[in-house]
């Protein structure tokens, strides 16, 4: 199954914080798409992630400064 | 779960507006990125963990009452500089929101949602004579500076 997230509006910690509430609430296995904004939220939250043992897949800019990242729990 | 496994402790003092949000971005960040992380609520940071979160005559005699009512709970705590007679939290919590930037409550609940550890100061509580049922239910235990200690053995401890 895959979710979805966006925290484009969101800021430091919030970027970070509501990406690891919504990977608690999942299940191993499933996967986490992220869209964010370029800077602090593409430098911190797939570093986050891969600091707790989460998968990194992919990380693909979209349109200006934003990217989407897919997160495997 | 892999990755480093980091202790922060918190000792939340001053209970100024400003100082709580700087407290609450950096345990609910270290908390989001695995830290174990407490935070120790004493003197005025009490105020910030009181249940009534208005102006109310806690406490066990005139003193204590008056000054639990003059300095209120999570509503009424003051920016440590510019706070022009209780405006400018107003003012500061409308900018967080049109900046998108999590307000207070928001951060005290993704805190709690992250498993940040609360205690509450025993000496403080005596001294302005609040009991475990005056403060939030998120507060884990009252303590002694002991246990914390204790609990924060190996942890970074920050004072604010």
């Amino acid at each position: 199954m895959k979710h979805f997230l966006d925290i484009t509006k969101e800021t430091c910690p919030m970027t970070f914080v509501k990406v690891k509430l919504r990977l608690a609430k999942m299940a191993k296995g499933e996967l986490l798409e992220v869209l964010l904004n370029d800077g602090e939220p593409l430098h911190n939250v797939p570093r986050s992630c891969e600091e707790q043992g989460y998968k990194v897949r992919s990380i693909e800019p979209t349109d200006d400064n934003r990217h989407l990242i897919l997160i495997e729990k | 779960m892999g990755g480093k496994h980091q202790k922060i402790s918190i000792v939340c003092f001053s209970g100024d507006f400003d100082k709580m949000v700087a407290a609450y971005t950096i345990a609910a960040g270290a908390a989001a990125t695995n830290r174990e992380v407490t935070l120790f609520f004493t003197f005025w940071g009490l105020n910030a963990i009181k249940k009534n979160q208005g102006r109310k005559w806690l406490g066990k005699d005139l003193l204590s009452r008056a000054f639990n009512f003059l300095m209120g709970g999570r509503g009424n705590l003051p920016v440590s500089r510019f706070n022009f007679g209780g405006i400018s939290p107003h003012l500061m919590t409308h900018m967080m929101k049109k900046s998108n930037v999590a307000t207070l409550p928001e951060l005290m609940e993704a805190a709690s949602e992250l498993g940040v550890r609360l205690y509450a100061c025993e000496m403080a509580m005596h001294i302005l004579g609040l009991q475990r049922s005056d403060l939030i239910d998120e507060v884990q235990e009252v303590v002694g500076v002991a246990t914390f200690l204790n609990e924060s053995e190996g942890a970074h401890i920050i004072f604010i």
